[in-house]
């Protein structure tokens, strides 16, 4: 099995195509960084714009830590994307190239030599997450240095304490490791039904968007389907930067607002994440291999 | 002499309406050269992924070594090597890398001087680090050999091997084919729709049309030259036919496959230089005498044969 995982991994990284993903990380996080080092007054004017004349805030507010949240919430929309251009193409694209049968002809069960396949595919998400993690957060650390965390949500602002923040982080990667790897496997399922990769990529993120707009409306009907989307939980990462306050209203340091709401996502996530491996393996053990 | 491939009613049906492989048994014995002939889509390319448990059959029984295929799969596929139609390997890695991925997959630690060196038998050195979509056709035929022969298996199956190959190429597969088997002593399944590419290599043989077997049986009496097919082109067809019907040619005059374009006879291959000098004595003016060893022809031979079946 460990040979089989390092010669998947082996393609995957031999491949140009790999790193796309890695280089459209780099640059739009690059490009972002410049335009906040460059402007960022302008932005955070802009935030603040509605705050500034009932709350007077001392501190950097632009720091790394605030950085890295905005970076999270424009790219993990986009990261599947990227992820589906692997995950998506690991069995699919085999089968266009017609190795997929020379895999098969050898001493290994089909199932031995899917999940290997699987293990590198979220071994690929995973390294792509790390190296977003490297550069959105401490890229941004780097450049902008850090201080307490200010945060603006829909109906209230959030304070977090500078010693506070980073292992929310590291809280919130993980979560996002959990939401990336439910896409992959989402990719990984849809590519053992087709010859070529690009039908699996693009109906990845059609259900991906599919999904998340059934998630994000707001019509009676859909509420009873939506716990059950894997796309309502993959923001859940956001969680991690709700502060719990007591009875005076004062941030609880250490704490979640809502941990519940953590698991519960975490759950029907790596639910979704089994639920597609195993169903790529049953179709992948009775497939014809015809290409 | 031990069965290495024992295939018995062997059936494969896509849907409810196409039978690809029906009812087709067989055998392969140790250190046969077994051509498996059949036209395009006679179900060869099927039979074989069955072979290779890439299509699951829908009915029918697979031993391989002495051992049913299915409860024993990667046990079998630890000694086979194939070569399934058009040559398949990830075009964005050198050839070098190629093999040493399908080496590690088979389980066989190899070094670089071995990798190197089985590069080398197939004429690749030179090209070793080279991104194979740089290859040709054939390149790609003789490195997608090495990757099927780099777990040294005794049973190798070669599916369509000189498809899309020069001459020079096709001369090459043959003579590897013969060392495999003549040299090496593996057991090669070569399967082809060119008689003259399978008479050449294989110690027996099957054809098969429409998914069923046709004839199995040793190259030496299904090659048999007394029953040679010989195409006759002259000035005049027609005119030719009938004055051969009036000599002692008549018999071996095949009536139904002759026509204005050519006069076909079946004879001795022996006979065909007195058939030419009688053929010139009578005043025909002859173009070509030609023997057929088209797979065509061997069907029609055996379909106007019917005690060859």
């Amino acid at each position: 099995m460990f040979s089989l995982v390092q010669v998947e991994l082996y393609k995957i990284f031999k491949r140009p195509r790999t790193y796309i993903a890695f280089g459209a990380v780099a640059a739009l996080i690059g490009i972002i960084q410049f335009g906040l080092k460059l402007d960022g007054k302008s932005y955070i004017d802009f935030m603040m714009n509605d705050l500034s004349s009932s709350l007077e805030i001392d501190g950097k507010i632009l720091n790394g830590y605030l950085v890295c949240y905005v970076m999270l919430q424009l790219l993990l929309v986009h990261v599947p994307l990227l992820i589906a251009l692997i995950a998506a193409d690991m069995i699919s694209g085999e089968a266009n190239m017609g190795t997929l049968r020379l895999l098969l002809i050898k001493p290994y069960s089909r199932t031995t030599l899917l999940l290997a396949k699987f293990i590198a595919a979220i071994i690929y998400t995973l390294m792509l997450l790390v190296w977003l993690a490297i550069l959105a957060l401490f890229g941004s650390m780097l450049l902008f240095g850090t201080d307490d965390m200010f945060l603006l949500k829909t109906s209230y602002v959030v304070l977090l304490k500078e010693s506070d923040v980073f292992w929310r982080y590291i809280g919130a990667f993980g979560f996002a490791a959990l939401a990336m790897t439910t896409v992959a496997s989402l990719g990984f399922f849809l590519s053992v039904f087709a010859e070529n990769s690009i039908g699996p990529i693009v109906a990845t993120m059609s259900v991906i968007v599919f999904f998340t707009i059934l998630s994000t409306l707001n019509i009676p009907i859909f509420n009873a389907i939506k716990p059950y989307l894997f796309t309502t939980h993959m923001i859940g990462w956001k969680e991690f930067f709700d502060i719990k306050v007591n009875g005076s209203n004062e941030a609880i340091i250490g704490s979640i607002q809502n941990p519940e709401k953590i698991i519960k996502a975490s759950i029907v996530l790596v639910a979704h994440t089994i639920g597609f491996f195993v169903a790529t393996l049953l179709v992948f053990r009775k497939k014809d291999i015809l290409s | 002499m031990s069965s290495v491939i024992q295939v018995q009613g062997l059936t494969k049906k896509f849907g409810h309406h196409f039978t690809a492989v029906n009812d087709l048994s067989f055998s392969v014995n140790k250190g046969d050269v077994y051509g498996f002939l059949g036209q395009n889509g006679a179900g060869k390319s099927t039979t074989i992924r069955m072979l290779l448990s890439l299509i699951t059959p829908t009915s029918g029984s697979i031993e391989i070594f002495g051992m049913p295929l299915q409860a024993n799969r990667a046990a079998i596929m630890q000694n086979v090597g194939a070569v399934i139609e058009k040559p398949a390997m990830y075009e964005y890695l050198t050839a070098y890398q190629n093999l040493k991925i399908f080496s590690a997959l088979s389980g066989v630690s190899k070094t670089r001087v071995q990798l190197l060196n089985e590069l080398d038998v197939v004429g690749l050195a030179a090209r070793a680090h080279d991104l194979v979509r740089t290859f040709s056709q054939g390149m790609k035929q003789r490195l997608a050999i090495a990757m099927a022969m780099v777990n040294d298996p005794q049973l190798i199956l070669l599916d369509e091997p000189t498809n899309g190959l020069d001459p020079q190429g096709i001369a090459d597969i043959r003579n590897l084919i013969l060392q495999l088997s003549r040299v090496q002593g593996k057991t090669v399944l070569v399967s082809s729709h060119l008689l003259s590419e399978i008479e050449q290599v294989a110690t027996r043989l099957i054809i098969i049309d429409k998914g069923c077997k046709l004839v199995e049986g040793d190259s030496k009496d299904l090659f048999d030259k007394s029953k040679t097919v010989v195409a006759i082109q002259t000035l005049n067809n027609i005119e030719a036919t009938k004055q051969l019907m009036q000599t002692s040619w008549a018999s071996h005059v095949l009536v139904d496959r002759s026509s204005y374009k050519e006069i076909c006879m079946q004879l001795d291959e022996k006979l065909l230089p007195t058939l030419h000098k009688n053929l010139v004595e009578m005043g025909i003016g002859v173009l070509s005498v030609k023997p057929m060893h088209s797979l065509e022809d061997y069907f029609l031979r055996i379909t106007s044969t019917p005690s060859y079946v």
